[in-house]
């Protein structure tokens, strides 16, 4: 099995399921994540859709393991297609291979060519026969039945997943679900797959949380108090899960007319004190610039969170691509130092923004935090992240004296000046997007510009980030060092474990903080180095950066392609192995 | 001595001034207007670190700096955008926004509209001269058809926008026009923009003595505070669409809708309780 090729000890399971719109492809995948989850078990699911806006043939893929997992699936061991309308959009997305085992209703259409040739096993049931005799039954529901014993998930697990996702419709809804499950249940009682039968459920509590909710949720807990945003696919789910948590804590959202007033909204709020975030994504980003440029020029605090879509222009709106690194870091105009930070997987999101958003009240400046459609609309089980600890706060000054007025871009030594906020008395200052001097006041002095200037950069250089920077898996006596960010760590760092476990020494860098780059740690670690950098954008945009801090070798090289399929940890082994070859 | 008795501290006028001398040509509109704010806030005897007053980009959007207030002076066209922010995170401040023609009708028409629809509860002065000054004499939203310029030597042909008109359609709760040339006037237009609860456009004719100076025969033709305030949006578009742009005061004042924070409502114990309630409900 493809699956196993990895030589993982932990279990795995890869599920995928299609239909065309309304036939609730995406429900039955909710309640099989959720009912897994309550066996005991991790797992993670993802989406595909066509290109309707609703009722559009839809996919989920799932990947259940015994112990945390965020990679998505080499291919499918079990397919179930509750039709075939369409089917062939997602054969990239949902890879078959002689070893699957495809479930489908054979009441319609025939399962298409590309499905027979993949040599999977196909099995065709009259699921549409079961629901004439249950009344007010669905289809998707006996289908589900038919996947949980094929995967030897016990029905009251379903029933209680059903109880959650169906349980607002009323009791009657769960119950003739739940007779539907049953008489699925019954259906196909030979199982092939091994399903979950050997593996060791866990007692710890898990959360059932996507990246984009748990980007938000770090962001809670670093105290944000304000929001605004203009609806973009991948990042609007950002907003709607802040929506209710920010009116429960006393915090406010406001729908922006667009973006551009969107990012003037965050600094509006962050000016009255309070601390603030926007989200979006791509051309959302490129509305923000103007204004992003204004938070650094006025030292405002705020947090703009990026989902990257595949780009330029519309590009490829609901997948992912880590092609917008290059917008994150230069799109300014200006000298405009700022940061950009990026979670390697979805586990650590909701740190990674909690510290995002404290840096931005800490550093008084502009935190781009970069992510993805993968990072952000994936769902997953998984273990409950504890909040950070974290003593970065927004630096206030002491009470107003007679003698000296106050200097609101004062020179200190950490270069970070202390910001009053309205309300306080004798401190009024006029935050301005105009060059200034220390008093805040206008100045064209090239004295001031080059002051200001340099003060706003140094605050940012000199600050002390700690280790959180990146995540870095030195392997003894490596010799290769392989570079990489984002959603694509995941996938590398399996790749290169398996690796390391058939013999190689590579060592892993995963990149957090991006801007500023901690180059001299990077040199320090890279010099002695054969290096890749690995990321899924066509312009190897992550490498040349590097390259042009002159923070990894010359002669280090780049394997990049864009989106919109993820990497693969089999598809990079045999390509990161004839890269080491090259390199003797 | 219970609270009422405690003799309030009047403030005056240059109380709220800064030590900055404004960058305005002499003769410029727009020093009439800081002279018209600073009295209005005087009269409110509002404390000057209650104040948040917000701006975009041009000759009129340099005011935050000559108030010594918690100013903004943002981006060309964004100060309602960032005003609005302020306002919904600090509702317990006076919120001012103030700009040009050009930054509040044309770059910025966008947030115009939707400040109006949201109807929150803060002040938008325009200092309207009807050409961009910063950029040296362009024809602006509000420029009449025929004004000749560099950038259209023959006019725009354009006919000129209405923004009173525009705020009445699109949900404002307060709509004036002042004149610069009017202190006193205009004062009482902005003390009571100010006290109203909700958004409130002061459409101010402002001359740019430099790039417009045909403008300094205003006075002979504005007709001061002739104007009586309207609750009913039909008979109040009737007087906007009436004017032919000469005359002043309020022309609408309605105790519409005001969009306000919900911070303080919705609370049920304390943050870190709800913290507890929404990090539970992610729980398997
Ligand atoms: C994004 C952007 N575009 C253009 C400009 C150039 N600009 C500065 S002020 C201004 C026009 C200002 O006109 P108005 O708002 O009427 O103010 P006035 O100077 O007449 O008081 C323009 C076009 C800018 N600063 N920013
Ligand atoms: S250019 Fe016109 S608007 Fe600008 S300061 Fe001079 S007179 Fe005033
Ligand atoms: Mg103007």
């Amino acid at each position: 099995m493809a699956n196993s090729l990895l030589e993982t000890d932990q279990h795995r399971l890869a599920l995928s399921i299609s239909g065309s719109g309304g036939t609730g492809a995406v429900t039955v995948g909710l309640i099989l994540l959720d009912a897994v989850a309550k066996a005991g078990f991790y797992g993670n699911m993802t989406r595909a859709f066509g290109p309707q806006i609703r009722g559009g043939e839809s996919a989920v893929m799932l990947h259940f393991s015994d112990q945390p997992i965020e990679t998505l699936a080499e291919f499918s061991e079990l397919h179930l297609a509750l039709d075939w309308v369409k089917f062939d959009r997602f054969e990239d997305e949902i890879p078959l291979t002689s070893s699957s085992l495809v479930i489908y209703d054979n009441s319609r259409e025939k399962p298409p060519g590309l499905v027979k040739e993949s040599g999977a096993t196909l099995i065709g049931l009259d699921l549409q026969a079961i629901v004439k005799t249950l009344k007010g039954s669905r289809l998707n529901m006996v289908a589900l039945g038919v996947v949980a014993q094929q995967i030897g998930l016990a029905s009251h697990f379903i029933e209680a997943a059903l109880q959650k996702t169906l349980g607002r419709k009323g009791p009657e809804v769960v119950t003739t679900s739940m007779a539907a499950v049953s008489a699925g249940m019954t259906l196909l009682t030979d199982t092939p797959l091994p399903g979950l039968a050997d593996w060791h459920p866990t007692q710890t509590p898990r959360w059932n949380i996507s990246g984009n909710e748990a980007c938000g949720l770090g962001a809670l807990r670093g105290g944000l108090k304000f929001a605004a945003a203009y609806p973009i696919t991948p990042a609007t789910d950002i907003v709607e899960y802040l929506a209710k948590p920010l009116a429960q804590t006393g915090g406010n959202l406001l729908i922006a007319e667009d973006e551009l007033a969107a990012m003037n909204m965050v600094i509006g709020a962050s000016f009255g004190g309070v601390p603030s975030m926007t989200s979006t994504s791509g051309p959302g980003l490129s509305l923000m610039t103007e204004a992003m440029g204004l938070a650094v020029a006025a030292e405002i605090p705020a947090l703009v969170v990026t989902v990257m879509r595949g780009g330029p222009s519309t590009g490829i709106p609901t997948k992912s691509e880590q092609s917008d690194l290059n917008q994150a870091l230069y799109a300014l105009h200006g000298d405009a130092p700022h940061l950009v930070i990026a979670p390697l997987n979805i586990q650590e999101s909701a740190t990674v923004s909690q510290w995002s958003l404290r840096l931005s009240e800490a550093l008084q400046t502009l935190v781009i935090l970069v992510t993805d459609q993968h990072l952000g609309q994936t769902r997953m089980i998984m273990n409950p992240v504890e909040a950070l600890d974290l003593n970065l706060q927004r630096s206030q000054p002491s009470a107003a004296n007679e003698e000296t007025s106050y200097q609101r871009y004062q020179l200190t030594e950490t270069a970070i000046s202390p910001m009053s906020i309205p309300g306080m008395t004798a401190l009024q200052y006029t935050a301005d997007g105009l060059t200034h001097s220390e008093s805040g006041l206008p100045s064209s002095r090239a004295e001031d510009h080059a002051q200001q200037l340099h003060k706003r950069a140094d605050k940012l250089s000199q600050f002390e980030y700690g280790d959180r920077w990146a995540c870095t898996i030195p392997t003894a006596k490596a010799k290769f060092t392989i570079i990489t960010w984002g959603s694509s760590f995941e996938a590398v760092k399996e790749a290169v474990e398996t690796l390391n476990r058939q013999g190689a020494a590579i060592s892993l860098i995963g990149l957090r903080l991006i801007m500023p780059l901690r180059t001299e740690t990077l040199i320090e670690l890279t010099q002695q180095q054969k290096v890749l950098v690995i990321e899924q954008n066509d312009s190897a945009q992550l490498y040349h950066y590097l390259l042009s801090q002159k923070a990894i070798p010359i002669d280090s090289d780049a394997l990049a392609e864009p989106g919109p399929l993820l990497f693969k940890p089999t598809d990079l082994m045999p390509r990161i192995q004839t890269w080491m070859e090259g390199q003797l | 001595m219970s609270l009422e008795q405690i003799p309030v501290k009047k403030a005056r006028p240059n109380d709220y001034t800064s030590n900055e001398h404004p960058v305005w040509c002499p003769g410029c509109g727009h020093f009439f207007i800081l002279r018209a704010l600073t009295k209005a806030l005087a009269w409110l005897n509002i404390s000057k670190q209650d104040i948040g007053l917000v701006s975009g980009i041009g000759c009129s959007s340099r005011l935050p700096a000559y108030l010594d207030v918690y100013g903004f002076h943002g981006i060309h066209g964004r100060a309602l955008a960032l005003a609005s922010g302020l306002k919904l995170a600090r509702p317990d401040l006076t919120v001012i926004a103030a700009g040009g023609d050009g930054d509040g009708y044309s770059i910025g028409g966008n947030h115009f509209i939707h400040a109006c629809r949201r109807n929150m509860d803060i002040t938008y002065i325009v200092m309207d001269n009807e050409v961009y000054g910063m950029t040296k004499g362009q024809p602006s939203p509000t420029t009449d058809p025929e004004w000749h310029s560099k950038l259209a030597p023959n006019g725009t042909g354009l006919s000129s926008f209405n923004p009173m008109g525009i705020a009445l359609a699109s949900g404002a709760s307060f709509i004036a026009r002042g004149f610069s040339g009017d202190p006193n006037g205009l004062t009482k237009i902005l003390t009571e923009a100010i006290q109203h609860q909700g958004f409130s456009l002061v459409e101010i004719k402002s001359p740019c003595v430099t790039f417009r100076p045909e403008q300094k025969d205003w006075h002979k033709s504005m007709r001061l505070m002739n104007v009586t305030p309207f609750a009913n949006p039909m008979e109040a578009a009737q007087a906007i669409y009436g004017s032919d742009g000469f005359d002043t005061g309020i022309y609408y004042q309605a105790d519409s809708p005001v969009y306000r924070s919900e911070a303080s409502s919705k609370k049920n114990g304390t943050a870190s309780e709800q913290m507890d309630i929404i990090e539970k409900a992610l729980l398997v």
